[in-house]
């Protein structure tokens, strides 16, 4: 376990406002908290009480090799170690790749392990999960109501400003993800409804940044999407997708990813390697797969992000 | 241009010997070798062979040899699979002449082109 970036001089601070509503009905909240505010108020009204939430990711449920031959099993790890940490996070991110072959089955065993957790669950979805015939439809269906377009949404929580984004549908031969121009436009319309000292959280499955285009670990429009978010003063952008730990620091911006549940990948163009799943010994498996929690403190522009893993 | 006559050639020969040897077996032989030309491999995130040019009629028969599903989707929309998980194949005949460039819908940067004459 480490801690990072927990540092950051603080000008804003959060907002002292606990109107979440989170008893599970996850899409009544976005009326909750008021979307902005100026700087001289959030300063004032610094938060008391400190927040958090948790980053899951890949939990690829289906998945069956022999060096793990059950997802659920480590899926459900990771869920009984979110329901143990000490303060309760106030909901979970899943940032895609619910299952395997997006298949009913996978995402339900997903929903009955994730609901343990007894906090509500927000969704993206990877690219495992829109192999249906609908492209997607099964996952919207099921995670998408009240969302836009492919099922991109937002929603605010004490202050802060959480952008899911989609970034696996309609993708280009030779190409990365993509976000497509309706989204964006909707991401310019979203965010125009904020004031620069509004904290964002934008999350997706494929990395928002060229982690390693070579291995398609980037998203072809993430140039526009980030020039949008640039007048922030606290971005923080949560992917998944490559099953490993990477940080970046640009600007305002900071990217993480996150390890899977399920298995995980080589680290970006390692030679010989490819994208694909990685075996490792059994003893192994569990340090290098994980959870993250993610803390909201009045403290710093950059947000203190521990990964954990499931050893 | 003396190695493409050498090549001509040497089908005509073929071709003769392969008339001669129809009683002995070599028609079999012919056979066997046709449906191995029009199988395309996935392996290591790879069409292999990324290009394969086969005759208008021809069935291509893609198998996926790794062990994390993809899929095979024309760019032109004119033909797609299912996702294959390891060790599934999807086939698809390709019924007029023309250049049918795909990629695998899950890993873009995977890319192929099939051919038909």
């Amino acid at each position: 376990m480490s801690e990072l970036e927990a540092g950051g001089e603080n000008r804003r601070g959060f907002l002292k406002c606990m109107t979440w509503a989170g008893t599970g009905l996850v899409w009544t909240l976005a009326g909750g908290v008021p979307a902005a505010i100026g700087l001289e108020a959030a300063a004032a009204t610094r938060r008391a009480t400190p927040f958090s939430f948790v980053q899951v990711s890949d939990s690829h449920i289906g998945f069956s090799k022999p060096f793990n031959p059950d997802a659920r099993v480590t899926f459900r790890e990771a869920i009984a170690k979110i329901a143990a940490m000490p303060a309760k996070p106030d909901f979970i991110i899943h940032t895609g790749d619910v299952s395997q072959l997006s298949k009913d089955d996978q995402f339900d065993d997903a929903d009955q392990i994730i609901k343990t957790a007894g906090v509500p669950v927000f969704h993206v979805p990877g690219e495992h999960d829109v192999l249906d015939e609908g492209q997607g439809k099964a996952f919207l269906d099921r995670y998408g109501k009240g969302t836009k377009g492919a099922g991109w949404y937002s929603f605010n929580h004490a202050g802060v400003h959480f952008v899911a984004l989609v970034n696996v549908i309609n993708l280009k031969a030779g190409g990365m993800g993509s976000l497509g121009p309706e989204q964006l436009a909707w991401l310019k319309d979203d965010l125009a409804a904020h004031g620069p000292s509004t904290p964002i959280v934008v999350f997706a499955h494929i990395p928002l940044w060229a982690l390693y285009p070579d291995w398609g670990w980037g998203t072809d429009e993430s140039a526009q999407a980030l020039a949008l978010l640039a007048r922030f003063g606290s971005v923080t952008v949560l992917n998944g997708h490559i099953h490993q730990v990477q940080q970046k620091v640009e600007g305002h911006v900071s990217f993480y990813t996150a390890r899977s549940t399920a298995f995980p990948q080589p680290a970006p163009g390692a030679p010989g390697a490819q994208p694909g799943p990685m075996a490792v010994p059994a003893d192994k498996l569990r340090s290098v797969l994980g959870v993250r929690e993610v803390s909201f403190v009045a403290r710093g522009q950059t947000l203190p992000i521990v990964d954990q893993t499931l050893a | 241009m003396p190695s493409l006559r050498l090549t001509l050639r040497a089908a005509a020969a073929a071709a003769m010997f392969g008339i001669g040897a129809l009683g002995v077996g070599a028609l079999g032989v012919a056979l066997a070798q046709g449906p191995a030309a029009t199988g395309v491999n996935i392996d290591n995130f790879s069409f292999s062979p990324p290009t394969i040019t086969v005759a208008a009629g021809t069935t291509v028969k893609w198998t996926n040899n790794d062990d994390i599903p993809h899929t095979v989707r024309a760019v032109d929309g004119s033909f797609h699979s299912k996702a294959m998980d390891s060790d599934d194949s999807y086939s698809f005949t390709f019924a007029k002449p023309g250049v049918y460039s795909y990629f695998c819908s899950i890993h873009p940067k995977m890319v192929g082109k099939v051919v038909v004459k």
